[in-house]
């Protein structure tokens, strides 16, 4: 695996977990490196349990989202599993007033969400 | 009550910025700046970042499709309970009542096309002008808790 400039990546079990280091994530150039960051996870090292940690966050844009959306299409293409937790109350509204929240599966907590896979 | 032609501005700024990530990311953090100094909570805060983030995407992006020749004017205007945003591209437009819904099962799996639905959530008005290459978004200040 290459190195990342935008991800912390920890085992935890057989469950992949991501952790962003940005707390904004809002730059065109960075969302572009955080997408193809999140991309290599899946298509080179083939992680199919993918625990999003939005801990570190406290800002996303929609392009961001469009990132997570095409991540989630990947990961169902590939056959695995994506959880997203810790979302902050006014990023959480973001994805209810988009129903994103819908099409991913969002855990208050990341043990909830590692039990949940 | 009185209009907001009539209140005292407590910050304003008025400017002319390139179409580029770094001039946008200046504009938009002193407007942040302003609000946090004036104690504005953290949702405002959050809400009028987002809502400026959009529209400065979609100037850069959709209206002067990332042209740094074309230029973005951005006006805000900070009162005490309200904020003023008024931002202008270059482009020719668009028509925002035409925008499909983002939310409906055709659209939901998109990667683009959240930000006008956004603005407008977070907002309390979003108003476009005729051409649609210019954009006023306000906010009312929310009573602290």
């Amino acid at each position: 695996m290459t190195a990342l400039r935008r991800l912390d990546v920890t085992e935890i079990g057989d469950v992949t977990v991501v952790r962003f280091r940005d707390r904004k994530i809002v730059e065109d150039i960075n969302i572009q490196e955080l997408g193809s960051e999140m991309f290599q996870l899946v298509e080179v090292d083939h992680r199919d349990k993918l625990l999003l940690n939005f801990s570190n966050v406290d800002f996303l844009s929609s392009a961001a989202l469009g990132k997570l959306i095409t991540l989630d299409r990947k990961m169902k293409a590939h056959g695995g599993t994506l959880k997203l937790t810790n979302i902050r109350p006014e990023i959480y509204e973001v994805f209810a007033i988009t129903k994103l929240n819908r099409l991913f599966d969002i855990k208050d907590d990341e043990a909830d969400a590692l039990a949940a896979f | 009550m009185l209009t907001m032609s009539e209140q005292q501005s407590l910050w304003r700024c008025d400017r002319v910025i390139s179409s580029d990530a770094a001039a946008c990311r200046q504009v938009l953090n002193d407007v942040v700046e302003q609000l946090e100094a004036r104690h504005w909570v953290q949702r405002d805060v959050f809400s009028i970042h987002l809502a400026i983030e959009e529209a400065l995407s979609n100037a850069i992006q959709h209206g002067n499709h990332f042209d740094t020749a074309k230029h973005i004017r951005v006006s805000c205007c900070l009162y005490p309970h309200r904020v003023r945003i008024e931002i202008a591209d270059e482009g020719g437009g668009f028509n925002p009542e035409a925008l499909p819904d983002p939310t409906c099962d055709e659209q939901v799996h998109q990667p683009t096309g959240r930000g006008v639905m956004l603005m407008k959530a977070f907002m309390s008005r979003v108003e476009y002008n005729a051409a649609g290459n210019c954009v006023v978004l306000e906010k009312e200040r929310a009573q602290a808790e």
